[in-house]
């Protein structure tokens, strides 16, 4: 364990908002991949950081806004991908002040650091990015300047997602997504709202599906058939704006949905949530 | 019963060992392996061992001390014959070896059993004192005998995976055969005319019994937890193994396919695509078990991944699934899972410029949801020529035929939806 003053190893807290030797976002050249179609170069090499021509600007983040962000993932090439695509501060209002590799690392940078919001790989070594949760979990309770974790990886795996949110993570992304939703959900994970992605919204259904189990706590146990219609409209691949428009219901409503949903998950100790069947159920 | 000997050739091999068969056994399966190693035919060896019998019993020490010193093992003669055990495919999909039933050979070879054990007994020569010994022997062999055919099926059923019987019976069977050791050896106690001191040597060998279990059950307990653990370890290495072997191959054939394609950003794309669903159908099948891709779906999850992994490769835009619960295919769902492939098909080739196609399909108690959508600029059902007939036909008119519904409809934001609602059939 490092002194928290002197972070070591691959620890980097970046003064400024230099993506560290990545490659410049706005940069031309290489092919030119069409705004919104990221989805389909995997993340997880040096693809992101020079396939980037021309970033669209992030229409999510309002001008003026800024977070501070710690990116926790035990692959370099990633960390770089991320820092080049959401690290301009000035462009995209994202400020990234830290950077970490495994548990350890996380703790003292994230201690150190008190950023708003941490990127968080699940798989890490140490103990994975449960155990940083658990270790951070007074930072999270802080009343003033709370520490928020958005969980971010490659795993289908739905105990690992799952397990993310039940250590506390405000909401689950997978690497493929695009800059703009990235900064997006950041700002949204600031704001103390709620992030799922399609996949996580299909991993809740099914935990949440109908038994015959009774529940333990009627308030946890069980979703709202309003929020049911919300999660599947997420795992359809609506954005909150489209959801609202097709429910007829005010994007803060449907953010209001997603983060009830989210507190459920997160406290509900029914039997099913516990035990994360891997196998689907066969109606 | 088997009387199947074949003579084997004796071809150059190994010296081979010998083995107590685990197949076709009447007791413990020594007879049948000794057959096999000296190549005789079974029913000689058993006949050999009844006759020793008669020599004072000396057949029954013979095939106790083999039973007791030569492991079980696959060795045995060929048996020409529906094996002992067989596998049966259950209703649910489950392997399961099926015990055969014991057939008459087997009673027939017990009762001859008890015979030659009765003409011993009458015959043997003893003296009069020491006769009456002879039952409670017998008894403590019997006890003897069943608790380890009792081991031998413990082991056997490790081999096998056998569906574990219940733990009952096991218990019962031990239980008898231990009760059989203690009333025989009692009864010797009782004829060596100590019965007078019976309770304090029963008290005796209790404490004793005790004492050794305060000592070693604790060591015991250690061991077999132990190797319980050890024999996880070893499945989950194997399995580990398996993936690596097929993963470290696929990945690396498709990193050079990646570098010799490097100019081609679509190819490239496509492949690093489909090596990247392989992988994840390695990684996180329920399972644990990866499915080769020639495997025919068996379920409506398979299916619709199955689908939009087709449609990915061919038209090279992202597919992202969701599925929520899971139920088998019928007709019905089949003709569906034809229709959201031609929305995928659709969705891929029209709306594949806005970004990954998303596709939801949710089993909820009879109906099977599927959703398809694109962010594309989307278009009217009304709009497209009379003659272009590919949605009408193969996705609403396929639905409507079997008795579902399908609805297109623009989203609000750009894009375009296809809905395929249907109901399961009747199982």
């Amino acid at each position: 364990m490092s002194d928290a003053s002197e972070p070591t190893g691959a620890v980097e807290p970046n003064a400024g908002a230099t993506g560290a030797g990545a490659a410049d976002a706005g940069r031309a050249g290489g092919p030119a991949t069409p705004a919104g179609s990221a989805g389909a170069d995997t993340p997880s090499g040096a693809a992101t950081a020079n396939d980037q021509a021309g970033a669209p600007d992030p229409a999510g983040s309002a001008p003026g806004r800024h977070v501070r962000v710690v990116l926790v993932d035990d692959h370099r090439m990633f960390r770089t991908g991320v820092q080049a695509e959401i690290g301009q501060t000035e462009r995209t209002g994202v400020e990234v002040v830290g950077e970490a590799a495994d548990v350890d690392q996380a703790v003292t940078v994230i201690t150190a650091t008190r950023p708003e919001v941490v990127l968080l790989d699940v798989h890490l070594p140490g103990g994975g990015g449960v155990e940083v949760l658990r270790r951070c979990s007074p930072l999270m309770a802080d009343a003033e300047r709370p520490v928020r974790f958005l969980a971010l990886s490659v795993s289908d795996a739905a105990e690992d997602v799952i397990g993310v949110i039940r250590g506390g993570a405000r909401g689950y992304v997978t690497k493929t997504i695009t800059g703009t939703d990235l900064v997006d959900s950041i700002f949204r994970v600031q704001d103390g709202d709620a992030v799922f992605s399609p996949r996580l919204a299909g991993f809740v259904l099914d935990a949440f599906a109908s038994t015959d189990a009774p529940p333990v706590d009627e308030d946890l146990d069980r979703l709202t058939q309003r929020e049911r219609e919300v999660l599947r409209l997420i795992a359809r691949g609506y954005a909150y704006k489209e959801i609202a428009k097709q429910l007829f219901i005010s994007v803060k409503t449907v953010e209001s949905h997603v983060s009830a949903v989210l507190r459920k998950l997160q406290l509900s100790n029914r039997h099913e949530l516990t035990r994360w069947a891997t196998a689907r159920r066969l109606v | 019963m088997p009387e199947a000997a074949t003579l084997t050739v004796e071809d150059p091999r190994p010296p081979r060992k010998l083995y107590r068969s685990s197949d076709g056994r009447w007791l413990g399966g020594v007879a049948r392996g000794l057959a096999g190693h000296l190549g005789l035919p079974v029913i000689w060896v058993r006949l050999v061992f009844v006759g020793l019998m008669l020599a004072d019993g000396l057949g029954s020490l013979l095939y106790a001390a083999f039973w007791f010193f030569v492991p079980l093992g696959v060795g045995g003669v060929d048996v020409e014959r529906p094996p002992a055990l067989a596998t049966e495919t259950a209703p649910d999909g489950r392997r399961r070896l099926v015990a055969r039933k014991p057939d008459k050979g087997q009673i027939v070879a017990l009762l001859a059993l008890v015979v030659v054990t009765m003409v011993f007994v009458g015959n043997v020569n003893l003296g009069s004192g020491a006769k009456a010994y002879l039952w409670p022997a017998v008894l403590v062999g019997a006890g003897v005998a069943l608790v380890w055919r009792q081991a031998d099926n413990a082991r056997r059923a490790r081999w096998m995976e056998v569906g574990r019987r219940k733990r009952t019976i096991t218990l019962l069977r031990s239980a008898a055969g231990v009760l059989l050791v203690a009333t025989g050896v009692s009864a010797i106690f009782v004829l060596q005319g100590s019965a007078a001191h019976l309770g304090s040597v029963l008290q005796a060998a209790l404490a004793v019994l005790v004492g050794i279990a305060l000592l070693a059950g604790p060591y015991l307990v250690r061991m077999t937890q132990d190797l319980s653990e050890e024999r996880l370890m070893r499945i989950r290495a194997q399995e580990r193994a398996e993936v690596a072997a097929h993963v470290h191959d696929s990945v690396l054939h498709t990193l050079t396919l990646i570098q010799r394609n490097a100019e081609n950003a679509n190819e490239v794309r496509r492949l690093a695509r489909a090596q990247e669903r392989d992988l994840r159908n390695w990684l996180y099948k329920p399972e644990g078990t990866g499915k080769d891709e020639d495997d025919e779906p068996g379920t409506l999850a398979e299916a619709v991944k199955r689908n939009a992994a087709e449609v990915e490769d061919k038209h090279g835009v992202p597919i992202e699934v969701v599925v929520v619960g899971d139920c088998p295919l019928d007709d019905r769902i089949g003709a569906q899972m034809q229709a959201a492939r031609e929305a995928m098909v659709n969705a891929a080739k029209y709306g594949g410029e806005g970004g990954a196609v998303q596709v939801f399909a949710e089993v909820e108690g009879r109906t099977v949801f599927v959703s398809v959508r694109d962010r594309g600029p989307g278009f009217d059902l009304d709009s497209i020529p009379g003659d272009r007939m590919g949605v009408r036909e193969s996705i609403i008119g396929r639905m409507e035929r079997n008795g579902g519904t399908a609805r297109l409809r623009a989203v609000p934001d750009g894009g375009t939806e296809v809905e395929l609602e249907m109901e399961r059939a009747e199982t």
